[in-house]
């Protein structure tokens, strides 16, 4: 079985706990071997959040400098920051909708001007897929599906050895009735990102 | 049902390392649980404090700290029941004087210390060993590296430590508490009606007076011979590989070396020890590790406790080794580990080439903005911060204003535009050294702690302040509840759960008064004027005075209208 190690990145609140939560059911459903690391506590108080997962047989859930094979950012700036765990040929997912700190609210910190470093990122980095993740989830029907569309460009990408409905199973599993509808369209919005390209 | 207690013998689940040790207690026979929430432990007391409403045969209580805790599960333990006690490693700071002397009282049911240690700091104010606990206190000591061990070695606690008629010790680190992984589940003991223990009176075993005391020493050293030998024959210390090459590991790095040993291609040319009974260390099995090898590697996080172990076992048995590790510099006593590091450190020790895998450059990413975690929007400790700090500003005392703060949220207030936190070192400290600051200096104290820290270790220096006649005022933030660790009940909330309903209720303001605090307000912070006239007699003069802030945590009012 393909060794694997996906981080995903982003800001307390996006909801990375549950993207992590379903993506290691469709593992434990699919019989592939899974090990991730979460963040807990005070580091969640509007802070940078990130799981490491790792599939397929590897131990260790916690990811190395230039050792993600997949990464995942559903904010921009955590996706710039978490770059020194990729390697040129990894995968990288992005959502391109800001989160912006409060410090940056609070005028003490600025927040980066994205259109060049997009552009470098797509040069530097062999496949780089960039949506507008918020927008994606917001059409969907609500803008907290944002971490299922990730979710979805991630499958959409068939670099995981899982099928959709894999996904789609497990997402009718873990999310509440009242939101199912909407976490399942924002998981197609994702999915058709990186499924046609 | 809780999907934990539905799950059948050999069932699979996703579970957090924290879940699997409950999950291994429930099957270890665990009836009474006690203990003080503090990340990263506290999702075991959180299903432990949920579960007991499904199940009569388990009772669970949140102790207002770590000491009360540890003593009601010792109790629970010397009347014959199997109980456990879980903290966050400087919990065990708090419990340890309970801990010194439990370990010459022993216990008759089985009973489980849970420490979870945090390396890095995720969420604390130091990065202690707690493995030296075991060795201070003379107790066996498990040590899990993946949530599955983690539940087996819960279950196995319990019988380890009826057998030894000891507490065991189970140290986690963030990395096993808050790993999330595949585990089988095995059978759970039955909690169908409450079970009742009997305590048989003893006072030549329960009661430590120096002549009990100095015999009890002398039991609990027998005891740990005994121990070395079941550790030494324990299935969880066990050999991989070959060669003259070795390591000796324990903990979550196990996992870091397993992988490295992969990606090396070295699966059958190192000889692998690895550790999960690490207290007492198994000398035997070490040393004819040691005489089977040339050089090894001893790969632990934090300080070198079995590396220490190890050159203890070389010097007295003479066994000509090198051994590397920390005191090497192939490894460093601080942080966590990383996958990458403890691969490094294997190429080094045992001369291997090794290329690590690297980032193209990045010189191009600009400066991007930290995230500093904050209060949530809406958090009545701003709020409470804002009306202190503007009425020391109109009485021109800012400038002279000292802030020992606590432990909890608010300890945000560090942070900028707030910076009201000056001073720190542990759960209670804000009042013991508001106390400190107020004879030393002719600066203005004001201190401030929650409710729930107020409860663990405020009481007491509180009192001390009031008998010493010191001058400060100390700032209760009553969120009513334990906030930054999920939202535990604390004895004064008044907004908590229906199935809380039925508490006693102990009212803050009361306890302060009775304590004797000359001057006492209670204030909600998010009446501003109205709080700022409250507060300014008692920050314009010099005698000890107590504000108490009172406004629901937003996020555990949320929780609690939704249920």
């Amino acid at each position: 079985m393909k060794k694997l190690r996906i981080l995903v990145v982003g800001v307390g609140g996006q909801g990375i706990l549950l993207f992590s939560k379903i993506l290691g059911q469709v593992a434990l459903k699919a019989s592939c071997p899974v090990a991730m690391s979460e963040v807990h506590g005070m580091a969640q108080r509007g802070g940078v959040v990130e799981t490491n997962i790792v599939l397929g047989g590897l131990r260790s859930p916690l990811i190395s400098a230039g050792e993600a094979d997949v990464l995942v950012g559903l904010e921009p700036v955590e996706t710039l920051r978490a770059l020194e765990r990729a390697r040129k040929d990894t995968l990288i997912l992005s959502s391109t909708d800001p989160v912006v700190p409060q410090i940056v609210k609070d005028g003490l910190a600025t927040y980066p001007d994205l259109e060049e470093p997009l552009k470098r990122l797509r040069e530097t980095f062999a496949k780089v897929y960039l949506f507008a993740g918020e927008r994606l989830a917001k059409e969907a029907g609500t803008p907290r599906a944002l971490n299922v569309v990730a979710l979805g460009a991630l499958a959409g990408t068939g670099v995981l050895p899982f099928g959709k409905e894999d996904f789609l199973s497990a997402i009718r599993e873990t999310v509440k009735p009242k939101f199912l509808e909407a976490n399942l369209k924002a998981f197609e919005a994702g999915f058709a990102v990186t499924a046609r390209a | 049902m809780h999907p934990l207690i539905k799950a059948t013998p050999g069932e699979k689940l996703l579970l957090l390392g924290n879940e699997a040790i409950v999950r291994g207690a429930l099957e270890g026979g665990m009836r009474v649980g006690a203990a003080y929430p503090g990340t990263p432990s506290s999702e075991i007391g959180n299903l432990l404090f949920q579960l007991q409403r499904e199940l009569p045969g388990l009772y669970f209580e949140f102790a207002t700290n770590e000491k009360v805790a540890m003593e009601v599960a010792a109790a629970a333990a010397a009347a014959g029941l199997r109980s456990l006690t879980c903290m966050k490693h400087v919990g065990l700071n708090v419990a340890a004087d309970a801990l010194m002397t439990l370990a010459y009282l022993g216990v008759k049911g089985g009973m489980v210390i849970v420490t979870a240690d945090d390396p890095s700091c995720h969420s604390s104010q130091n990065e202690q060993d707690n493995r030296y606990y075991a060795k201070f206190s003379g107790l066996p000591m498990l040590e899990p590296s993946t949530p599955e061990e983690a539940r087996q070695m819960t279950a196995y606690a319990f019988e380890l430590s009826e057998r030894l008629e000891l507490p065991v010790i189970l140290r986690t680190t963030t990395r096993v508490s808050h790993a999330r992984a595949v585990v089988e589940m095995g059978e759970l003991a039955s909690y169908e009606g409450e079970v009742k223990g009997r305590f048989e009176k003893d006072p030549r075993r329960w009661v430590p007076v120096p002549a009990v005391a100095r015999v009890r020493h002398q039991v609990l050293l027998e005891k740990m011979r005994e121990a070395l030998v079941l550790s030494d024959g324990s299935h969880w210390n066990r050999r991989l590989g070959q060669g003259k090459n070795g390591i000796i590991v324990s903990g979550v790095a196990v996992n870091y070396v397993l992988d490295a040993l992969d990606e090396l291609g070295l699966n059958d040319q190192v000889s692998v020890l690895i550790l999960g009974f690490t207290h007492p260390s198994p000398t035997g099995l070490i040393a004819n590790f040691l005489k089977e090898c040339e050089t090894v590697l001893v790969v632990e996080e934090l300080e070198p406790f079995l590396e220490e172990a190890a050159r203890v076992v070389a010097q007295e048995r003479n066994i000509p080794v090198t051994i590397l590790g920390k005191a090497s510099g192939h490894l460093p006593r601080f942080f966590e580990f990383h996958p990458g590091q403890v691969k490094a450190a294997l190429a080094r020790a045992f001369g291997i080439p090794y290329n690590p895998a690297k980032s193209p450059d990045l010189s191009w990413v600009p400066e991007l903005p930290p995230r500093p975690p904050t209060l949530c929007p809406g958090c009545p400790h701003r709020e409470t911060y804002l009306v202190i700090k503007e009425v020391l500003e109109e009485l021109g005392e800012l400038p002279r204003a000292v802030f020992p703060t606590d432990i909890g949220c608010y300890t945000l207030g560090l942070l900028p535009p707030i910076q009201m936190a000056d001073y720190l070192i542990c759960m209670g400290s804000s009042v013991g050294s508001a106390a400190g600051f107020s004879v030393a200096t002719d600066q203005r104290i004001v201190s401030f702690i929650g409710d729930s820290t107020f409860f663990h270790a405020g009481l007491s220096p509180l009192a001390s302040a009031v008998y010493n006649r010191h001058r400060f005022t100390l700032v209760i933030m009553d969120n009513e509840t334990t906030a930054m660790t999920g939202h535990q009940p604390v004895p004064s909330q008044e907004l908590r759960p229906k199935e809380l309903d039925d508490r006693p209720r102990i009212d803050l303001e009361a306890v302060v008064k009775a304590l004797g605090v000359p001057r006492v307000v209670t204030i909600n912070p998010y009446r501003k004027e109205e709080a700022k006239a409250a507060v300014k007699p008692l920050l314009s003069q010099d005698e000890l005075s107590v504000i108490i802030s009172k406004a629901p945590c937003i996020l555990y009012r949320a929780r609690v209208a939704k249920k």
